[in-house]
């Protein structure tokens, strides 16, 4: 290396504005904290519940809030980006060689999507909505 | 063939009289069918004898003319200029320091390639008089594909995690230690694992993906990566959650 080599620094609070695949990417790390954020909710929901039938009624109640719901569409919309974007990521993650040949990256994306709809509609029946 | 002038705005840095870089403006005629390593070959033939940048086989294969060309990490021999209508900026590539001009200094990443051990590891030679070590096709296929890197580093130019965290050892030089991990000739895996599963390593790698988006050669780093994380999770659960330490 040279005597005098210039150094740039990455500015560290700003360095996805370089670029849209950064916005892109940090767009579904922010969509983690709705995620985390509603996994929170539903412990308070539990121990409501635990609390007993008046406890968890007023936990129900409070659900119905305007800002509860607007709440809820935010994190269903932040849910479902971060759930495509990691099923589209799992073709890059998984590579399955049967003898000379990959199985496609659609497959792989294609299967978990199957798999997403099956569970879901396990857990609805179970929770009764059908 | 058809000609059009060309407007460049092409990055400069002297060690030895700037403390900071600039960007000249050269205006150039072009063949339409050039790219744009052409372009500063002939901007160095015509107009400016001292503009600085690396180049060898403008074909792809040698990787020396990486740099940033509209604030894309690219092969400036693989960058044709019919693909830009406007004014191309060139500038060294991001995340390494830069030597003059558009040369790079690309020590820290040959420093983290050799930490990787990328060469097949034995823990018993065979005699010579065995013969070759054979491999079938299907054994081949596991890692061919990123035996294909040419060391360009456009993918640490990419990857935000490497600018950020200096001690990243960064796509390439762990992609080739999947390489020789995918071998089916090399019994290395568990000496690279201290530096590849480390936080260092694997771990400081958060999947931007965008090392496999520049990457001129398919390579797909990020895909390395992410099947190295989910071996080294399966070890650990085999150590800390089997009976007996999986052994």
């Amino acid at each position: 290396m040279s005597q005098k080599p210039l150094i740039r620094e990455v500015p560290p609070a700003s360095w996805y504005f370089r670029h849209p695949r950064y916005l892109r990417y940090m767009s579904r790390e922010i969509t983690s904290l709705f995620v985390g954020a509603y996994c929170v909710l539903l412990v308070f929901g539990l121990g409501a519940l635990a609390g007993g039938k008046e406890s968890y009624e007023s936990f129900l109640l409070a659900l119905q809030s305007p800002l509860s719901i607007a709440f809820h569409v935010a994190a269903f919309i932040a849910a479902l980006y971060h759930a495509t974007t990691w099923f589209n990521a799992t073709q890059v993650a998984m590579k399955i060689q049967i003898g000379e040949e990959f199985v496609p990256g659609s497959t792989i994306t294609g299967a978990h999507y199957v798999i997403w709809v099956v569970l879901s509609v396990i857990i609805l029946l179970l929770a009764g909505v059908f | 063939m058809k000609e059009r002038v060309i407007q460049l705005e092409v990055f400069r840095y002297n060690p030895d009289t700037d403390t900071e870089g600039h960007y000249q403006h050269y205006e150039v005629s072009c063949l339409e069918e050039w790219v744009v390593l052409d372009a500063l070959n002939k901007v160095k033939e015509t107009l400016d004898p001292t503009l600085n940048f690396r180049w060898s086989c403008h074909m792809a294969v040698c990787g020396s003319c990486g740099m940033m060309i509209n604030g894309e990490p690219k092969l400036a021999c693989h960058t044709f200029l019919r693909n830009y209508p406007g004014t191309i900026r060139v500038e060294p590539l991001v995340h390494f320091p830069v030597e003059r001009d558009l040369v790079t200094a690309p020590d820290d990443f040959m420093e983290k390639l050799k930490r990787v051990k990328p060469y097949i590891i034995r823990k018993q030679k065979q005699p010579i008089e065995q013969g070759e070590y054979k491999q079938t096709p299907k054994e081949l296929l596991r890692f061919r594909q990123y035996s294909m890197c040419i060391n360009c580093t456009l993918c640490y130019a990419a990857c935000p995690e490497y600018g950020l965290t200096k001690h990243f050892i960064g796509p390439a030089a762990l992609a080739l230690a999947h390489r020789y991990n995918q071998d089916s000739r090399d019994q290395g895996r568990d000496e690279r694992q201290e530096v590849v599963a480390t936080k260092e390593g694997i771990w400081e790698c958060t999947f931007v993906g965008a090392c496999s988006e520049v990457c001129p050669v398919h390579v797909d780093p990020a895909s390395a990566l992410q099947q190295m994380k989910i071996a080294s999770s399966f070890d650990w659960i085999k150590e800390h959650l089997l009976p007996g330490g999986g052994k």
